[in-house]
């Protein structure tokens, strides 16, 4: 019984936030928020099978975020508009809503395989220099694309709202005719009901997020998935105990940065625009902050890390501006020093330091919520 | 056939040469030791064995089947098991994991069963507790279950490390100074507990100790080794009074 409940928790809280979208309850600003979180909930904990449960220290999640991101989106671009760079739409824009996870799983493919870049170095290395090669695969991902011109390189690449506008009109044409069967005479499509294309990315947004803990809760509390917490807790009694180490390890890897794909594919279109840039290490680092926020090798953690970290985030944005007038207006700050955006640059990695100096475990580390709270046992257990 | 046999061993570590030319044959149901001062390259011999160093030279045949060249977890699947000199548990996770992870090698499905929770998954797991409550049980540990291996006693441990160790089946079982750090009710336990698994399920054991008592009252043979070559083996008493054996083993003191 109480395997469900969580999952009905969850079910409903994703109907009374779409509900709330489409009855612009909610603004696109914070439409836009809720996505994000969705999309660093599946960043952060995809980052955390390698770096909680397999206790390596990857800084290049980014990396994958990015390759899932341009190979999403040049397949939504191949299969579902006409562009300069592709010719004709391979299946058209009538196709999008349902062929939509085709670009999905092949962005999380991409990603997958980009993490055996990773996941073969690991074999023999661990620790720093792992860590310095999973740094570098970010800059190798980075640089590659920067160096394509055909997509766009420094550029960046667009045309996925496109996709996403016609899966709303699919949506729509689909209300439609629901709404006729049922026998009443009102066009969805025309009216202030219509599903926006925002709202389409919302859902599909919420869809991933669920999938990517799922998986991850799945894998993680059978046995299968438990040699990789072997591998981090005793790596020697882990290969002669019977454990194929070299496999779970391309399986973690390949897992968390498949999974990494899909945060990036999602996030492209989202927004509609890439930019190879907006996956470097500062993005990378805000995996870091988030898994070690939560606690390493905790899934609620980590996802509640996920939800307060980027309202944390985006706190700064008025928070920064906020600080440059005050400042200036007590004469703090000298005249022709602005106090702007790049200071995030500090205050994330000084929280990823302060975090590694005084509470490395995080705030659950290595226990989940209902450790903390046995009392929500009785609501969603986690095996 | 014999169960194990090993010929011609050498292990160099860089300059130092641990294992010289050891051979070493083990018949099935044998309760055999490895003695030897410290430092003389016995848990050396049990690192190649359970493939875990690859050898300078020499070949280990297993079951019938050379395992040089074979993966540790390869190894293991084709039924043996060891323990650790020095504990090597899974310290956060509890002990009923601890000994199902030990079923790794016959897990019996995969990532996408995992995933998907696939009738098979179920099934598989349930084979797999079921197996690691049973020897939880034989184990007399079914009242740790699900408390974490680095909150016990030392005692415990060790004995928690041989419960995972025979979550296997193994048809080989390696004990690398068992006894190490017991006390002498302790060992005792421990001398009829091992008596009982060789008794009970036929278990070839191999172990490697130093309290006397132990290897005396258990050991059907034994082999002694001294800075990596062997110098003596046979029967417990025969070695005991061999003069190679006193002189380097134990100095010019007696046994
Ligand atoms: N991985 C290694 N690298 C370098 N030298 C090693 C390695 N493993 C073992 N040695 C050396 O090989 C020799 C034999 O070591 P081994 O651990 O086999 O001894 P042992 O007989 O088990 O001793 P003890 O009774 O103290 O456990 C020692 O001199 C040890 O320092
Ligand atoms: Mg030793």
């Amino acid at each position: 019984m109480r395997r469900y409940t969580i999952n009905m928790l969850l079910a409903l809280a994703a109907v009374l936030l779409v509900l709330m979208a489409q009855t612009n309850l909610m603004d696109k600003y914070a439409l836009q928020i809720v996505m994000l979180i969705g999309i660093n909930c599946i960043f952060a904990t995809s980052l955390n099978l390698v770096n909680g449960y397999m206790g390596e220290f990857s800084c290049g999640h980014a990396g994958f975020m990015c390759v899932g991101a341009y190979v999403g989106s040049l397949l939504s671009v191949a299969f579902f508009s006409d562009s300069a760079l592709f010719g004709q739409a391979l299946f058209g824009p009538e196709w999008a809503l349902a062929l939509f996870p085709l670009v999905l799983i092949g962005a999380m493919i991409a990603a997958a395989v980009a993490g055996l870049l990773v996941a073969l170095p690991s074999f023999r290395t661990r620790d720093d220099y792992l860590a310095i090669i999973t740094i570098a695969a970010n800059y190798i991902v980075i640089s590659i694309i920067e160096n394509i011109d055909a997509i766009g390189g420094p550029r960046g690449f667009s045309g996925m709202k496109k996709t996403v506008n016609a899966m709303a009109d699919s949506v729509n044409t689909l209300l439609d005719g629901f709404v006729g069967f049922l026998g009443f005479d009102f066009v969805v499509s025309d009216s202030d009901y219509a599903m926006s294309a925002a709202v389409v990315m919302l859902i599909w947004t919420l869809i991933g997020a669920f999938i990517c803990v799922q998986v991850i809760r799945r894998l993680m509390t059978s046995t299968y998935g438990k040699s990789i917490s072997a591998i981090c807790q005793n790596e020697v009694a882990a290969e002669i105990m019977g454990i194929n180490t070299n496999r779970a390890k391309i399986m973690a890897f390949m897992i968390s940065s498949g999974l990494g794909g899909l945060a990036g594919v999602l996030y492209a279109h989202v927004y509609g625009y890439v930019n190879a840039q907006s996956f470097n290490l500062l993005k990378s680092t805000e995996g870091l902050v988030m898994v070690y926020l939560g606690g390493m090798g905790s899934l609620s953690g980590v996802l509640l890390a996920a939800v307060a970290f980027t309202l944390l985030v985006e706190l700064l944005r008025f928070v920064i501006p906020w600080l440059n007038t005050t400042l200036h207006e007590v004469n703090l700050l000298p005249a022709d020093y602005q106090l702007d955006q790049i200071w995030t640059w500090v205050i994330i990695p000084l929280m990823l330091i302060l975090l590694m100096q005084f509470r490395p475990e995080g705030f659950l580390g290595n226990r989940e919520l209902t450790h903390v709270f046995p009392g929500l046992k009785r609501w969603f257990t986690l095996k | 056939m014999p169960l194990l046999e090993i010929s011609g061993l050498t292990q160099r570590f860089g300059g130092l040469q641990a294992l010289t030319d050891f051979s070493c044959r083990l018949e099935e149901g044998e309760l055999v030791g490895l003695i030897g001062p410290n430092g003389a390259g016995k848990t050396t011999v049990f690192n190649i064995v359970s493939g875990f160093y690859k050898p300078s030279a020499g070949q280990v045949v297993f079951a019938g089947r050379e395992t040089n060249g074979l993966k540790p977890h390869r190894i293991t699947a084709l039924g043996m098991a060891r323990t650790f000199q020095n504990i090597r548990l899974w310290h956060d996770m509890t002990v009923l994991d601890n000994v199902r992870l030990a079923r790794s090698a016959w897990l019996g499905y995969g990532l996408w069963s995992a995933v998907l929770r696939t009738p098979g998954y179920f099934r598989a797991e349930k084979a797999i507790e079921k197996r690691a409550r049973d020897v939880l049980e034989m184990m007399a540990l079914t009242h740790y279950a699900d408390e974490f291996p680095k909150n016990l006693p030392y005692g415990l441990q060790r004995r928690v490390e041989l419960a995972r160790a025979l979550a296997g089946n193994p048809r080989l079982l390696l004990l690398d100074e068992p006894a190490a750090g017991l006390n002498s009710a302790d060992a005792d336990d421990l001398i009829r507990l091992i008596r009982w698994l060789h008794d009970e399920f036929k278990l070839t054991i191999w172990m490697i100790e130093h309290q006397m008592k132990v290897v005396m009252s258990l050991c059907q043979r034994l082999t002694v080794i001294d800075f990596g070559r062997v110098i003596a083996s046979g029967l417990p008493q025969e070695v005991r009074n061999s003069p190679e054996v006193i002189k380097a083993y134990l100095g010019d003191d007696t046994l």
